[in-house]
């Protein structure tokens, strides 16, 4: 009884280290790359989003792989933070340190992403089959398209909103535009770091790996395994689906504040169905339920684009075969036995150590 | 008063009357069964029961409760737990951690409490680990508690729906077909547990089977189904010299 139990609690801190070693090894090797000047200046440029894009990875592999929902508007989420945590920011940065409003910036971007997620999953998630996706996938785009045609101005009389132009706000001489239609949100100061980006992601993958291996987490994968044998023991599905959803939604809103503080402005278009399509693709590649390989396929295929850049004309065609190869190594039945195989020796080795101990 | 009261239960869907003035009461401790033949409407019973369909007339009362028409949570909640026809175990988690949902209403701890693994979370998943495998002992899977529940032989399968079932610490623990597809070893050892599970846990089951020995040897008191209305009633011996009952098994005039 005591071996499977000490085994069992092995096996998920084991999982764990792994996964924060990658993190941190990876940390260190870039800062010291970086420290003697290896990095190129355009690869240095993609750090914080590769953090902020494997967030967003880990964050929607829980909707996807731990719910067993699919989610095509997860860019809207990100939007959502990114536009409350610079407005949150850029209106807290005088008087205040800038970790300070850093922190609030992120708070309310997940807050902001969280409500949304409340929004959107309490009427589809009672519902069971597809109805997420195409709800997603529209909520992605009207949100693209309402934050691209407003403008959000502050006066002394509080904050105006209107879909027409700047002037029709009628903002009075003190006043100043916050957003600015499609042009956004402008003069923000770049300030997300690379470290902080690396701070999130461990923190992001320590709340979600600790959510999975809880009983909320057991119970938002029996759910995805089987709904109506979760009911029958008695688990209220549609709070355990909303539970995950508004999870999910939150880091999306963190990895927008973080990606939103690297540039000076924000465009809504950014956030679009290309940029969902993107992260449901690292979310595949990475391997669903398998939140280490949604780390290392947001890494590896947000950096490669620019990596191949020497490639010039072949730069997509190498980055299809890249695809293609992670595809088989993820999830080839050859290569998923051989793995198998692989682990079991490992551990093998490892308990034969232990007894003799 | 009985530990579970159904009166006239009927349900329709569309046109046809699936199942009509169902009579039932189930004592603690007895073991009881529900055959018929194939469509008689024995699995839809089951359904009513745990609250997937909603019956459009009658009552269930468990316990002096009245639950009919609440969802599945609330009567699993309530105490009553249930097996399927087609197995339906939680493929992509271990066996333990089947069981473990089992008893997610008996041990509970919130979400933030998993989240940040503050001291409850470690006692609380402790005690479900050693509850688990204690149930798990009862089927002899506590030696497959790390494996996947889809790498189980189909009849450990059979046998961890019923473990995660006993887990919600039913007070009624339905069976829908447990020995289908079992060769007479596994269903002799089934039998045993069956027994077992009763004797040890003091509840009461209600099963639907096929395996007419299984059946026989097994329920003090039988309900026959046909067409949804019930064709017979009472103990094994005076059921299976039932003319209505050979009629509708084997046909007749």
């Amino acid at each position: 009884m005591k071996t499977a139990r000490a085994s069992k609690s092995k096996q998920v801190s084991h999982s764990y280290l792994i996964t924060f070693g990658i993190v941190i090894a990876f940390y260190i090797i870039i800062q010291i790359m970086s420290g003697r000047g290896v990095l190129t200046s355009s690869l240095e440029g993609q750090l914080i989003p590769m953090c902020a894009y494997a967030i967003m990875a880990v964050s929607l592999n829980l909707t996807v792989g731990i719910l067993g929902e699919l989610s095509l508007g997860h860019a809207g989420f990100m939007s959502v933070g990114a536009f409350a945590g610079v407005l949150v920011y850029m209106n807290m940065s005088s008087g205040i340190p800038s970790w300070c409003a850093m922190f609030f910036a992120i708070l309310a971007g997940a807050l902001a992403a969280g409500i949304f997620g409340l929004l959107v999953g309490i009427p589809v998630l009672r519902l069971s089959g597809d109805y997420l996706a195409i709800v997603t996938l529209a909520f992605g785009e009207i949100i693209k398209n309402l934050l691209n045609a407003m403008y959000l101005g502050a006066d002394s009389s509080g904050l105006h909103v209107s879909f027409k132009d700047a002037a029709s706000m009628h903002l009075s001489a003190n006043g100043k535009v916050l957003i600015n239609g499609a042009l956004g949100i402008t003069g923000i100061r770049k300030s997300s770091t690379f470290t902080l980006g690396i701070i999130l992601l461990i923190i992001t993958l320590a709340v979600i790996l600790n959510f999975i291996h809880s009983r909320a987490g057991r119970a938002v994968m029996s759910i995805r395994d089987n709904e109506i044998a979760a009911q029958s023991i008695g688990i209220d599905a549609t709070k355990y689906k909303l539970m995950a959803f508004i999870l999910s939604a939150v880091f999306a809103g963190i990895a927008g504040v973080l990606y939103a503080l690297n540039y000076s402005a924000l465009v809504a278009t950014k956030f679009n169905y290309n940029t969902s399509i993107q992260v449901l693709v690292f979310v595949v590649l990475g391997g669903m339920g398998n939140i280490t390989g949604s780390v290392i396929a947001a890494a590896v295929l947000t950096v490669l684009p620019e990596v191949l850049r020497v490639a010039n004309n072949y730069r997509m065609l190498i980055y299809s075969i890249v695809l293609i190869a992670m595809m088989i190594i993820n999830q080839g039945p050859g290569m998923i036995a051989w793995r198998k195989r692989f682990v079991a020796k490992v551990k093998a080795n490892h308990s034969d150590g232990k007894e003799v101990e | 008063m009985s530990l579970l009261e159904v009166s006239n239960l009927g349900i329709w869907f569309g046109g046809l009357e699936a199942v009509s003035d169902f009579n039932l009461k189930v004592e603690t401790g007895h073991l009881y069964g529900l055959i018929g033949p194939n469509g008689a409407g024995k699995t839809t019973v089951f359904n009513m029961l745990t609250g997937m369909y909603k019956p459009n007339k009658g009552s269930i009362a468990l316990d002096g409760v009245n639950i009919t028409g609440k969802n599945p949570e609330y009567i699993s909640k309530a105490g009553i737990a249930r097996t399927f026809q087609n197995i339906r175990l939680f493929n992509g988690l271990s066996v333990l951690d089947n069981v473990k949902l089992g008893l997610h209403n008996r041990i509970v701890y919130g979400m933030m409490t998993g989240i940040l693994r503050t001291p409850p979370y470690v006692s609380k998943e402790r005690e479900m680990d050693a509850k688990a495998l204690e149930i798990l002992k009862i089927f002899e899977l506590d030696p497959m508690a790390n494996l996947m529940a889809s790498q189980l032989p189909y009849g450990q399968q059979r046998k961890l729906e019923i473990a995660r079932a006993l887990a919600t610490n039913p007070k009624l623990l339905l069976l829908d077909e447990p020995a289908a597809g079992m060769n007479p070893n596994e269903t002799e050892e089934l039998m045993k547990t069956v027994k077992n599970v009763r004797d040890r846990f003091g509840i009461a089951i209600l099963l639907i089977e096929h395996d007419m020995k299984f059946v026989m040897g097994l329920c003090e008191d039988i309900t026959v189904l046909d067409y949804g209305k019930i064709i017979a009633h009472g103990d094994p011996s005076s059921v299976k010299h039932d003319p209505r009952v050979i009629t509708a098994y084997l046909g007749g005039e």
